[in-house]
């Protein structure tokens, strides 16, 4: 008989979040199983970190390495890695023909998760689930957006972590955040040239951010971020308020447009870096039947979860960044408390002693996340670089363009899901995940109501495409066989 | 275009790209490998039919699918190059062998 394997506590995704969670969760005795997209450990911030290609620690800076003892930890712990694994479904109850058995050592295994390794699938039996599923770049849906050579800055960095490429050739980064101007240090750095930084960041936005200055003062951010901009500054022609970009091709990147003060410009580029912010990646949490809410400070959808990281589906918990973004150092503090929240509700220590060993780890997260509220209000994108209009493609994978969901809302469609039969925006391969924020808030606008009035894309399992040839692969119990043998019949 | 920087890490690896050959690293995803040897765009889409490369460089925007070994629709940016590995660029949809 096939057996699946089994576990107390599946985690899913290892970047820091997960890590944490399956350290805690592993020195606390929980049999842990932590399923991993990545051939290595580290999520996308500490992408490479186990066995980098760039060595010179002074190139990718202290923030990165970091993760370096996180990972080793991770590896050495007693939690199991799988690497290449995606997760496509999680399913409540026992989708092997088994009976979902009361007692024994069968005994709470709630859930299943369905995923592929080498394009076969698999089995997980777990008793409690943990989402550790991070973030994403954030859709920034300007014309041109899909020519080859326009790159996500995140992706880029991805590039620099992981095989150890800068871009050769006129670079142009662009957009708000952060990220972009690390990313431009660490390409300085590299010695790679940056031919401009073009800053959306609006004027006047520290003076709406200013109410939260006092705690950005007090955070290491302040220290760290005035140096990066100073370094990026010196050596790197910034244009700030940039109110509009555009890149042009035909076929592949050429021409960069960009508008300050109402006035076009044209930079000659061969890579065109974007970035404005990141959002959850939401597409496992709300297709497993989370309730999601609208965070209009940071203009995305979020799942809901309480501090624990617990969520309104009982042994289905959420950490780091896919619960909200709160950043690397915040998310591992985050996956040390619904480690020890996955403890508790399994039964294998009470309530007090969690709330004690998680003293540490929330005294640590209110230091990781101050200063957080000033950045979040300096750095929300403009909504004229959210909310597109025209040509402008929303929909990367149908190409579905702005206007076309514009048009369609004033038409009176009734939301995102409905959109998806008008116009199949968010039906191609990505699933929505670089459409879904940019529908619903285009469907607010057209319509003025709130975008959490609005709604999102239903998210379905799998949650990644998968072939039949890829689910038949599933190895089969004898109950499973008789099933389809009798339908045959 | 991206160069790689002399101090990376990785032994070669030999690969093939529309049958020409290209040399990556040991540790490169299909994806870096592409963009490492000059190759930017690495399909054509399915609905306009307009040249695509990696976006996100995570698993998430499908952009850059290309075919490996004979099977399509493999996302460059989750493969692990191999040696002797043979790329093609993914024009339109995958079709069904009959």
């Amino acid at each position: 008989m096939i057996r699946h394997a089994a576990c107390d506590l599946a985690v899913v995704g290892a970047g820091p979040a997960g890590m944490a969670a399956a350290i805690q969760a592993a020195r606390l005795g929980l049999s842990t199983v932590v399923l991993d997209e990545q051939t290595a450990p580290g999520g996308q911030i500490y992408r490479g970190i186990a066995d980098p290609p760039v060595r010179e620690r002074a190139l990718l800076g202290p923030d990165y390495w970091h993760g370096s003892a996180l990972a080793e930890a991770f590896l050495r712990s007693d939690a199991r890695h799988e690497a290449g694994a995606t997760v496509w479904a999680i399913l409540a109850g026992r989708q092997d023909g088994q009976p979902p058995a009361e007692a024994g050592q069968d005994a709470g295994l709630r859930y299943d998760l369905a995923y592929s390794v080498d394009g076969r699938a698999r089995l997980l039996h777990a008793r409690h689930v943990l989402l550790a599923t991070g973030a994403q770049e954030r859709p920034f849906p300007i014309p041109g957006w899909t020519l080859p050579g326009v790159m996500a800055a995140g992706g880029a960095q991805i590039l620099l972590k992981s095989s150890g490429l800068v871009p050769d050739g006129a670079t142009v980064l662009a957009g708000c955040g952060p990220l972009l101007y690390l990313l431009a240090w660490q390409y300085l750095n590299a010695g790679a040239r940056i031919e401009a930084l073009l800053d959306t960041t609006p004027p006047g936005r520290a003076w709406r951010a200013l109410p939260h200055a006092w705690g950005f003062l007090r955070s290491p951010y302040f220290a760290k971020g005035l140096r990066l901009l100073r370094a990026v500054g010196a050596k790197v022609r910034v244009v700030r308020g940039v109110e509009a970009l555009e890149a042009r091709g035909p076929g592949r990147l050429e021409t960069v447009r960009y508008r300050t003060g109402g006035a076009w410009r044209a930079l000659p580029a061969d890579q065109l870096l974007l970035h404005q912010g990141v959002i959850p990646n939401i597409n496992l949490s709300q297709a497993v039947g989370i309730p999601h809410r609208w965070n209009d400070a940071l203009a995305c959808w979020e799942p809901e979860a309480d501090a624990w990281g617990a969520t309104a589906l009982a042994h289905i918990g959420i950490a780091g960044d896919g619960a909200g973004i709160a950043g690397a150092l915040a998310a591992e503090h985050r996956g040390r408390l619904a480690a020890l929240e996955a403890a508790r509700a399994l039964g294998r220590i009470d309530r007090a002693r969690r709330d004690r060993e998680a003293g540490p780890a929330q005294a640590a997260l209110r230091r990781a996340v101050r200063g957080r509220a000033f950045f979040d209000a300096l750095y929300r994108p403009p909504a004229a670089l959210r909310r597109p209009a025209g040509d402008t493609l929303v929909c990367r994978c149908e190409e579905v363009s702005a206007e076309q969901v514009r048009a369609t809302a004033r038409m009176g469609c009734q939301g995102p899901n409905q959109m998806k039969a008008f116009l199949r925006c968010g039906m191609g391969p990505c699933q929505g995940r670089f459409c879904a924020v940019t529908v619903t808030e285009l469907i607010a606008e057209e319509q003025c109501r709130p975008p959490a009035d609005v709604g999102l894309y239903r998210l379905r399992f799998p949650t990644k495409p998968l072939t039949l040839g890829e689910m038949a692969s599933m190895p089969q119990t004898e109950a499973g066989r008789r099933a389809v043998v009798r339908l045959k019949k | 275009m991206f160069k790689r920087l002399e101090a990376a890490a990785g032994r070669p690896l030999h690969l093939t790209f529309e049958g020409r050959p290209l040399v990556c690293r040991d540790g490169d995803s299909v994806a870096a490998a592409l963009l490492a040897d000059g190759h930017a765009a690495c399909r054509d889409t399915a609905v306009g039919n307009v040249p695509r490369g990696p976006y996100c460089m995570m698993g998430i925007c499908y952009d850059c699918l290309v075919t490996i070994d004979g099977r399509p629709n493999r996302q460059a940016c989750m493969t692990r190059a191999r040696e002797g590995m043979a790329v093609e660029r993914q024009a339109g949809a995958r079709e069904i062998a009959p």
